[in-house]
């Protein structure tokens, strides 16, 4: 290493510092202390005292982990593909060259400026069962398939009844599709030209086009939102928190991991036990990360390699 | 530079007493209240300060107070003075939050026979004092008389026992002709403030006051099989249609006020709310909520309070339980109460502060809570957990997912390997905690 080189690196070191500092005091340091006190009973106010992998075994016998485990899933499974289908149909559709797109792009992202809370309160009343928007959309609707099929369906209570409640926080969900929408609009932008071109020379539709250039093209994107998703909907905490007022849902349908967590640190004075479920969460998303990294490696397609 | 003078003189300008707080030592007081019932508490604290010139006390409203508690005394930054729920006075102590009182009453004369013996309680635990009342709350039956004279029930007689309050319930309900509930005389979920404790209206408790927990006893499943019956009469799907059709609490939508629901187990606030929300010409009335016939003749309520306490750790010690012994002196707890609409923790109540009370029926709430069959939560460390569990059953047992039995066993299960693993902790470190507690 030359004298050069040496003062680069200072350089560089001094710049980036604020965030190495920010690196391991926010985030390492806390990763550290949280695995240690996996291993802990811990209550915050009194010494910390080994215990081994004991709260790891207490959470294998723990059916409401499994409960708010199986939960989280569920809704990940269930919200990921939703939101990359949503978000993503809106950003081809808001990426046509219309008279007034700017406008439209605009409505569409402004949700995603309504804070988690304001969001959940809302939600809240548009899923009332009595009286929510939703019913009252859904109601005639299932008056008239009632009228012709025979049949008796009523809309769902959705947040008080268990059967429902999740999927009430799913659609909730698609309220925050904005931000999905902005980063897709971009990678659209980046779509070259020529391809349609040749395409459409070739006789290709609107859905052949979008399936085999949009799609590939913009597929790091896509990556990065179902990576994106994939962490948010496993931490999923402040919407179902707020709409059961920190509570667990009926049957506990909302109890999501991060709640759960949420409940044995503060609620429960267990920290050491919510610190083990935190690593345990670590480790789900790290390894469906990994996974996924892996799986998509062929599929995702990188224009400059 | 002028500016930033300037600045500086008028921001200084804004701390509004400087020259009271001079040369006395200040306390920091956290509170969770908002509203009228903070201000209450803020002419409590005008007048100590303006009583003495040695200790200021500086007052104000923290939300998500317990967590934020919890943390500073763990940071070692706690306040001087905390108000918080009585029922968390057990886990605050066992996780060594809180300085124990009992040296500092004594040497005050603050005794347990100054006060009502359930509340007294309340503040106690593992045989110390760890707290002192400031707003205290009981519950009782209150009914919607209009209600009753139409259903062709006597407005004036409310039911003396489960049974009759079945048989009042039946009169009340209203059904449309496709089945649906209009309006219904009583409903356990509404609001289901104490869903955990119904066992003890039917002589059932949820803890023996030792080691083990009893969630499932014979007198609980008795209490959750009458919760049980109300969807096997009226049907899960039918109550939850009904129920999501109310409005919130707070409100004028609420159902006992619209008169969907026409008797509820409500506390003494239940005035504020009917003041604030209820039609003009809403009659209500109080009564004990009735017991299933083993308790008969004794009145059955649960008493509440919120408490003040101070931290571990917290700078002024001394001059913090001054302010509470303050606080917890006839005149300035009757003017707490009545500015809360609520009522003194102590034995002994003025006649001027009856009198005073815009809450018709303050009497009859002072003397639920003073009743020897009077309730509270379970001292549990766990009973946050608990309390969750059996919500959790409670909602099982509504949706028909479970009987009584089988949601109380669920419960009975996990929460004594709960309670176990908790006095497991508590045994590891109650040598080194007791000593530190009873030192002089």
């Amino acid at each position: 290493m030359t004298r050069q080189d040496k003062h680069q690196l200072k350089v560089g070191l001094a710049f980036i510092s604020p965030w190495i500092v920010g690196f391991l005091a926010l985030c390492v340091y806390p990763l550290l202390s949280s695995a240690w006190y996996s291993l802990c009973d811990y209550s915050v106010l009194s010494p910390a005292v080994f215990v081994g992998a004991q709260n790891y075994r207490d959470i294998l016998s723990d059916e409401v982990f499994w409960k708010a485990l199986s939960n989280t899933i569920f809704f990940a499974a269930f919200a990921i593909p939703l939101g990359l289908f949503v978000s993503l149909s809106l950003a081809i559709l808001l990426n046509f060259d219309l008279p007034g797109k700017g406008v439209f792009r605009t409505i569409f992202f402004l949700p995603s400026l309504v804070p988690m809370v304001s969001l959940a309160v809302l939600w809240q009343w548009m899923l009332n069962g009595e009286l929510g928007l939703v019913n009252n959309l859904l109601n005639p609707i299932l008056h008239a398939l009632n009228h012709l099929l025979g049949t008796q369906w009523s809309a769902p209570n959705w947040l008080q009844d268990a059967r429902y409640a999740k999927w009430g926080i799913i659609f909730t969900g698609i309220w925050g599709v904005g931000n999905a929408v902005v980063i897709y609009l971009a990678g659209l932008q980046d779509v070259p030209r020529h391809l349609y071109e040749s395409a459409e020379i070739d006789g290709a539709n609107f859905f052949q086009k979008t399936l085999h250039i949009t799609v590939p093209v913009i597929s790091p994107v896509i990556y990065f939102n179902t990576i994106m998703g994939l962490i948010g909907s496993f931490q999923v905490f402040a919407v179902p928190y707020v709409m059961t007022s920190g509570g667990d849902g009926p049957e506990r349908s909302l109890l999501f991991i991060a709640t759960y967590l949420y409940q044995n640190a503060f609620d429960y004075w267990n920290m050491g036990y919510a610190c083990a479920i935190g690593m345990i969460l670590f480790v789900i998303i790290l390894t469906l990360t990994y996974v996924s990294t892996k799986l998509s490696e062929k599929h995702v397609y990188y224009a400059g390699k | 530079m002028a500016l930033i003078l300037l600045g500086l003189f008028v921001f200084s300008g804004c701390d509004h007493e400087p020259s009271a707080k001079q040369g006395r030592v200040v306390i920091k007081y956290w509170e969770k209240w908002t509203g009228f019932e903070s201000d209450a508490m803020q002419a409590v604290v005008d007048d100590f300060n303006a009583s003495q010139d040695k200790i200021w006390v500086d007052y104000s409203t923290v939300s998500q107070i317990d967590r934020r508690l919890m943390l500073a005394t763990a940071g070692g930054v706690p306040p001087d003075v905390a108000g918080v729920w009585g029922n968390t006075v057990p886990v605050y102590a066992e996780n060594n939050a809180l300085t124990p009182l009992d040296k500092l009453a004594a040497a005050a004369s603050v005794r347990r026979e100054n006060y009502i013996p359930a509340i007294w309680e309340i503040c106690s635990y593992r045989d110390h004092l760890w707290a002192l009342p400031s707003t205290p709350a009981s519950n009782a039956l209150i009914w919607n008389k209009k209600l009753f004279r139409e259903a062709g029930l006597d407005p004036e007689r409310p039911p003396q026992n489960i049974a009759e309050l079945e048989q009042a319930n039946e009169k009340l309900t209203k059904r449309a002709p496709n089945g649906r509930l209009l309006s219904i005389g009583h409903l356990p979920e509404e609001p289901g403030w104490w869903n955990a404790m119904w066992g003890t209206w039917f002589g059932g408790r949820l803890w023996d006051g030792q080691g083990k927990i009893t969630a499932n006893s014979q007198e609980n499943i008795a209490a959750y099989q009458w919760v049980e019956s109300y969807p096997k009469r009226f049907g899960a799907d039918n109550l939850l249609a009904f129920r999501d059709g109310f409005g919130n609490f707070a409100s004028p939508q609420n159902a006992f006020f619209t008169g969907r629901v026409a008797m509820v187990l409500q506390g003494v606030w239940i005035y504020n709310f009917i003041h604030n929300y209820a039609p003009k010409d809403f009659e209500w009335g109080v009564a004990p909520f009735p017991a299933s016939d083993p308790v008969t003749g004794k009145v059955t309520a649960i008493v509440e309070s919120d408490v003040l306490v101070i931290p571990a750790g917290a700078k002024h010690v001394k001059e913090a339980f001054a302010f509470l012994s303050y606080v917890n002196s006839p005149k300035p707890m009757e003017k707490l109460n009545l500015g809360q609409r609520k009522f003194s923790p102590l034995a002994e109540c003025s006649e001027e502060f009856f009198r005073a009370h815009p809450n018709p029926y303050i009497r009859d709430f002072v003397a639920y809570a003073k009743s020897p069959n009077a309730a509270y939560n379970p001292r549990l460390t766990t009973w946050s957990e608990y309390n969750n569990d059996m919500k959790n059953a409670v909602g099982r047992i509504w949706s028909g997912k479970a009987t009584a039995i089988d949601a109380l066993n669920d419960v009975q299960r996990r929460q004594q390997k709960v309670y176990d693993q908790r006095l497991a902790r508590w045994n590891r470190l109650a040598p080194e905690l007791t000593k530190k507690w009873n030192e002089p």
